[in-house]
């Protein structure tokens, strides 16, 4: 019955690649390579901006949900009763967006504050090139595409810090500072739990890192999140996106109780929502290789759902993480400076590290029930001892306030 | 271990997350608009003027202007009129011919509603009252402060009361004085008579002086002596 159901959902799984070819077979052979990533990537910019609209009312409605509010819930088709949920606010809010008032201080730097949100944009777009969305359907199958997503995504800090400093604002340097200091501890870890999948899987290629995972045992799929050493990995790749895409609990950079709104106080208007897009872009970007890595990339959970067709479970995925996110926000207070710092080096990078030696050594072991032992039996005893020292220091209890008399 | 707690906060808001479509009682907002809460008994927003029956005979405010020297902001403003008229006890008073209060000034102190010896300034709980006019919008003149009794009655029904005793009070106090005015005049009128003519029969004593008309006690409004004031523009 699969197979029947496989072989009918075949051409709906890869219609965007067949209305791909059917297009650009319009045109001479010769212009037919530019023409097809032409179309690419003008889908990759219309869908994913779609999608950060959605998102930022399914962002507002969830929060409210979880404050025991409403949420966004007026704005529907003008003219009419129809309300549709609240899911129209999108488009006031981006056109009251662009059309504010761009604001540059007088002292800034005007090249560089005028440069930094598109700074942003691109390599964050540019990260999209080598996501896998579905079978046959990344835009570059391009053999060291994790290394290019992280070589392209270190250029994020670039703009973040032309922006903080370009302004010439307190609250934005410091922003931009805080913002620096907490990409660059975070890309650490968020490097090396990747560089397990590597090891494993033995190529840089994103296509053939899904692959990899593709295959199901008992129905169950092969994800990497399902052995020791790939929950171990996701968890900590997790939390270094949280910190990567400035997301609560580690929105310090943009904290609005202390610094306004951190690197982009300066901005108004169609840039600021230059970087309000380029930051969900780039949380979608980190959120989509975290699915690629662990969690299979566009394969389905169970053998029996393969039918369904392939972006839909990426999507899926996706929107899934997203929830998380958003419930994580909803939840989690901001951390402090110093817990930040101690967190990435303390606990996050220590317990790469050993998952680096982890994988290696469930490569090497043979398949059976004493690998599974051995790796979690380490991974668990260096999570709960570094979670101790970690805790160590604190000493939680009542406040004591002291008063001038 | 770590993240055990992060773990229980989770499922807090999760909790509360579900919650929400399961019950509506979670749900604290109101959904203005359409549902609107009771207001409170003592809620107010900015002044009006109370008036009896007609709004412009029948208006209280005498244009003692005490309001518009106490007020603490000064966003009151009247000119008193250059006619009288009577008001509810019939004595002939003045009446504003301008009263205008500047809302955006207005800081809802109601120090004009105690001061007031007329009952005729109170405060209004009206709070929808946004404009595109930022200066004649907000710029309420008499005709817009005026408001019924039975509107006040509607709004704080205790206070309109209390008001109205007062009101009644101080009425039949007015009719008590000219009564026994009356009284007073009639006798000495009729120890006058009898002075004069001593040998008349007694019973003229005893008739009914005829009516004395003194302005204190004259019928209440409906008196065509002095016409209405043009509204105030």
């Amino acid at each position: 019955m699969f197979e029947q159901l496989n072989r009918f959902f075949a051409p709906v799984d890869q219609i965007f690649v067949t209305t791909l070819h059917w297009l650009v077979g319009f045109l001479p052979a010769a212009w037919r390579p530019v023409a097809s990533s032409m179309l690419c990537i003008a889908f990759i910019l219309m869908v994913f901006p779609a999608l950060f609209s959605i998102v930022t009312i399914f962002e507002r409605k969830g929060i409210g949900r979880i404050q025991n509010r409403y949420g966004p819930n007026r704005v529907g088709i003008p003219g009419t009763k129809i309300r549709l949920a609240g899911f129209g606010q999108f488009l006031p809010d981006g056109l009251k967006m662009l059309t504010k008032e761009d604001i540059v201080p007088r002292a800034a730097d005007k090249l560089v504050h005028f440069l930094a949100p598109v700074v942003l944009l691109i390599p964050v777009l540019l990260t999209y090139a080598v996501l896998p969305f579905g079978r046959n359907m990344a835009l570059a199958d391009y053999d060291a595409g994790l290394l290019f997503f992280f070589a392209v995504g270190g250029a994020v800090e670039v703009s973040v810090f032309m922006a903080g400093w370009s302004s010439r604002n307190k609250y934005s340097l410091l922003g931009a500072m805080r913002a620096i200091a907490q990409m660059l501890s975070y890309e650490i870890p968020l490097i090396l739990s990747s560089v397990t999948v590597v090891m494993i899987v033995g190529s840089l290629n994103l296509t053939r890192i899904v692959e990899a995972q593709a295959g199901h045992t008992f129905g169950l799929a092969n994800w990497f999140v399902f052995t020791p050493w790939g929950l171990l990995g996701y968890l900590i790749f997790f939390i270094a996106s949280l910190a990567e895409s400035n997301r609560s609990p580690f929105d310090l950079p943009e904290a609005e109780s202390e610094i306004i709104a951190g690197y982009f106080t300066e901005y108004s208007g169609f840039k600021f929502a230059l970087f309000f897009l380029g930051e969900y872009l780039g949380m979608f970007a980190i959120i989509g290789l975290g699915i690629t890595l662990f969690l299979g990339g566009w394969t389905a959970p169970f053998a029996c759902l393969d039918f369904i067709p392939s972006y839909l479970w990426f999507l899926t995925k996706m929107l899934g993480i997203v929830f998380i996110f958003i419930w994580i926000r909803a939840t989690l207070p901001r951390l402090r400076m110093d817990q930040l710092m101690n967190f990435a080096w303390k606990f996050m990078l220590p317990l790469a590290l050993l998952n680096v030696l982890v994988a290696g050594l469930w490569h090497y072991l043979a398949i059976g029930p004493l690998r599974w032992i051995a790796c979690a039996t380490i991974i668990i005893v260096a999570y709960v001892a570094l979670g101790r020292g970690l805790m160590r220091h604190q000493k939680l209890g009542q406040r004591t306030y002291r008063y001038a008399d | 271990m770590l993240g055990e707690q992060i773990m229980r906060g989770m499922a807090v808001t999760a909790k509360n997350f579900f919650g929400s479509y399961v019950s509506k009682n979670r749900l604290t907002t109101v959904q203005y608009p359409e549902e609107r809460l009771s207001q409170k008994a003592n809620t107010r927003q900015f002044p009006m003027l109370v008036f009896d029956g007609d709004p412009d005979k029948g208006l209280r405010c005498v244009a003692c202007t005490i309001c518009e020297k106490e007020c603490p902001p000064q966003c009151i403003y009247i000119v008193k009129s250059k006619d009288k008229k009577p008001d509810y006890k019939g004595q002939p008073q003045l009446y504003p011919a301008v009263f205008d209060i500047d809302v955006s000034v207005c800081m809802s102190c109601s120090i004009c509603v105690e001061v007031c010896p007329f009952e005729s300034i109170k405060m209004n709980t009206e709070f929808e009252l946004s404009t595109d006019d930022r200066f004649e919008g907000l710029l309420f003149h008499k005709d817009k402060l005026s408001k019924s009794n039975e509107y006040y009655h509607q709004l704080h029904p205790a206070d309109a009361k209390d008001s109205d005793a007062v009101l009644a009070a101080e009425k039949a106090k007015a009719e008590a004085k000219a009564k026994a005015a009356a009284e007073a005049k009639a006798k000495a009128a009729a120890s006058a008579a009898t002075a004069a003519l001593p040998t008349t029969a007694p019973a003229t004593a005893t008739t009914p002086p005829p009516a004395p008309t003194p302005a204190a006690a004259a019928p209440p409004p409906p008196t065509p002596a002095t016409p209405p004031p043009p509204a105030a523009k």
